[in-house]
């Protein structure tokens, strides 16, 4: 996939297959086109050249086909201010062509919590609460494949424990998951394979347990404690420099209390990927 | 259903705010209507046995259709354009027909739902007689339509809310403060009788007021045929812009 605006190349030979049933994250820097690509998923964009296909539904040729596999959680905090919590998600349910979702609309406050604000205007709800809408509004036709961008950008700690459970039951019910976010432990914790992207293009694309076992096997850190109680941080290429970086503290006269090794993080990999 | 359902929320929309969307223009027409016909009753020719505050209703009707019906759709849009909201349309599955009709259908509603008001508020003023009912109400229908496709097109197009204003100040008001609302053309000099025939909303404003006295300034059919042509030529470049997702789509 191609896309341009104007001088900026936001997306550049991007090209990926995200698997029936996956937990999928999108990571990368800001601008490095991740919002690009789900809105060209999304049909908000259109792509210079490439296709998007969603179970098999063309995103430009069979768009409504296409559109009601998806679910998307814009980035932004948008709403319509005119109306409330149940009669936006009735609307967006007939948008989608449901009549009669009520049990359905129900069902996704009560998950996201949302059942005792379901008659308050949008325009009085909390940064938070918009947040849970814009999820609900998401889920009402019931989409196989759920993007969020961003979903817990701004949002306490309790939403975001109550969402990621959810949204870890509808994975496990078999919907796909494509997520986008600046918090990396999330990405760590619920995505099973992981794209980053860089400047338009994907830098590493692989199984989150590759790319850290990648990164591990490429740079170790251990963390040595004297019995002084000083502490000393080795860096080195593998295990291999290991009794050579002891050795060499030894002749500085430290002595060797205890050894910590120091497991890598998706933080690492990213900003080892995204910085160089 | 997505059409029924896009339909139904612009029309709970400017319900909800009626006050300020129904009522509002209403009073503003009711004004027009005492100042201007205390002002110009017996000064002003118009039509053979018609007195001018009967002659100047069915114009003040037909104006607030007009600019209701633009208001409806181009505020509505440049809203959604603005504060982010149209994401939710552009997410789900609606054809940009059904996207246009929804937004021209809602805004007809309003401006029928406006000019309804006007003329109940004025008929205790004066006494109308419905000559051609039915041309009354095509012209206030395809009026409303066409001013409806004016209003989304224009919300497409800009990307402020200024910008949507110079259209409605530059453009909208003065085609229709000089569409004959308040006088008959040919009262006017030759080169502004003339200067006229090219403003299409003088074609609406004239065929519309056909329906209530059974005269106007040119014949009805030639009023029906300019304004069809412009809301064909309207919905045609509207609906053009809007399967491009021009403005809308990136």
């Amino acid at each position: 996939m191609e896309k341009r605006y104007g001088a900026v190349h936001a997306l550049s030979g991007v090209s990926l297959a995200i698997e029936q049933g996956e937990f999928f994250g999108l990571l990368g820097p800001n601008g490095a086109g991740k919002t690009t690509l789900i809105n060209v998923i999304a049909g908000l964009a259109r792509a210079d050249a490439g296709s998007v296909s969603i179970m098999g539904a063309d995103a430009i040729s069979d768009y409504r086909r296409a559109r009601r596999m998806l679910g998307v959680v814009p980035q932004e905090l948008v709403f319509d201010p005119f109306f409330t919590v149940r009669e936006t998600l009735r609307i967006q349910s007939g948008y989608f062509g449901i009549r009669g979702n009520e049990a359905w609309i129900d069902e996704v406050m009560h998950h996201l919590d949302l059942s005792a604000k379901a008659d308050a205007n949008m325009r009085s709800l909390s940064g938070g609460m918009k947040r849970r809408v814009l999820v609900a509004q998401a889920l009402v036709h019931k989409p196989p494949v759920i993007v969020l961008d961003e979903p817990t950008a701004g949002v306490d700690v309790e939403l975001r424990q109550g969402l990621w459970q959810f949204v870890g039951r509808l994975n496990r019910d078999g919907h796909t998951i494509v997520l986008t976010t600046h918090y990396l432990e999330e990405a760590e914790l619920h995505c099973s394979r992981i794209a980053m992207l860089k400047a338009g293009r994907i830098v590493a694309l692989d199984s989150t347990r590759n790319l850290l076992a990648s990164f591990a096997g490429s740079r170790t850190t251990v963390r040595v404690v004297a019995r002084d109680g000083t502490q000393h941080l080795l860096q080195m290429e593998g295990y291999s420099e290991l009794e050579r970086e002891l050795a060499r503290l030894r002749s500085q006269g430290v002595e060797i209390a205890d050894l910590e090794l120091e497991r890598p993080d998706l933080e690492q990999v990213f900003l080892r990927l995204t910085s160089s | 259903m997505s059409f029924y359902t896009l339909f139904s929320k612009e029309l709970l929309r400017f319900v909800k705010v009626s006050v300020q969307t129904v009522a509002a223009p209403v009073l503003t027409s009711l004004l027009y209507l005492v100042i201007f016909g205390q002002v110009l009753e017996g000064r002003v020719q118009v039509f053979d046995g018609v007195r001018y505050t009967a002659f100047l209703v069915p114009g003040l009707v037909m104006m607030s259709v007009l600019q209701n019906a633009f208001a409806n759709s181009s505020s509505s849009l440049i809203q959604s354009k603005i504060t982010g909201n149209i994401v939710f349309i552009l997410l789900a599955p609606i054809s940009y027909a059904e996207f246009f009709w929804a937004y021209v259908a809602a805004a007809v509603a309003r401006g029928l739902a406006v000019g309804a008001g006007v003329l109940v508020v004025t008929a205790w003023f004066v006494d109308l007689r419905l000559e051609a009912p039915l041309w009354a109400a095509a012209f206030a229908l395809l009026g409303a339509a066409l001013l409806g496709a004016l209003g989304l097109l224009a919300g497409v197009v800009s990307e402020k809310i200024d910008q949507l204003a110079a259209f409605q100040n530059f453009v909208i008001l003065p085609l229709t403060m000089l569409s004959g609302v308040f006088y008959s053309i040919q009262s006017l000099p030759a080169f502004w009788r003339g200067l006229s025939h090219a403003n299409p909303f003088f074609y609406m404003i004239d065929g519309f007021r056909y329906g209530f006295f059974g005269a106007s300034d040119v014949t009805p059919w030639v009023s029906l045929a300019v304004v069809a042509i412009a809301l064909a030529a309207v919905a045609s470049l509207c609906l053009l812009l809007l399967k491009s997702g021009y403005k809308l789509r990136t």
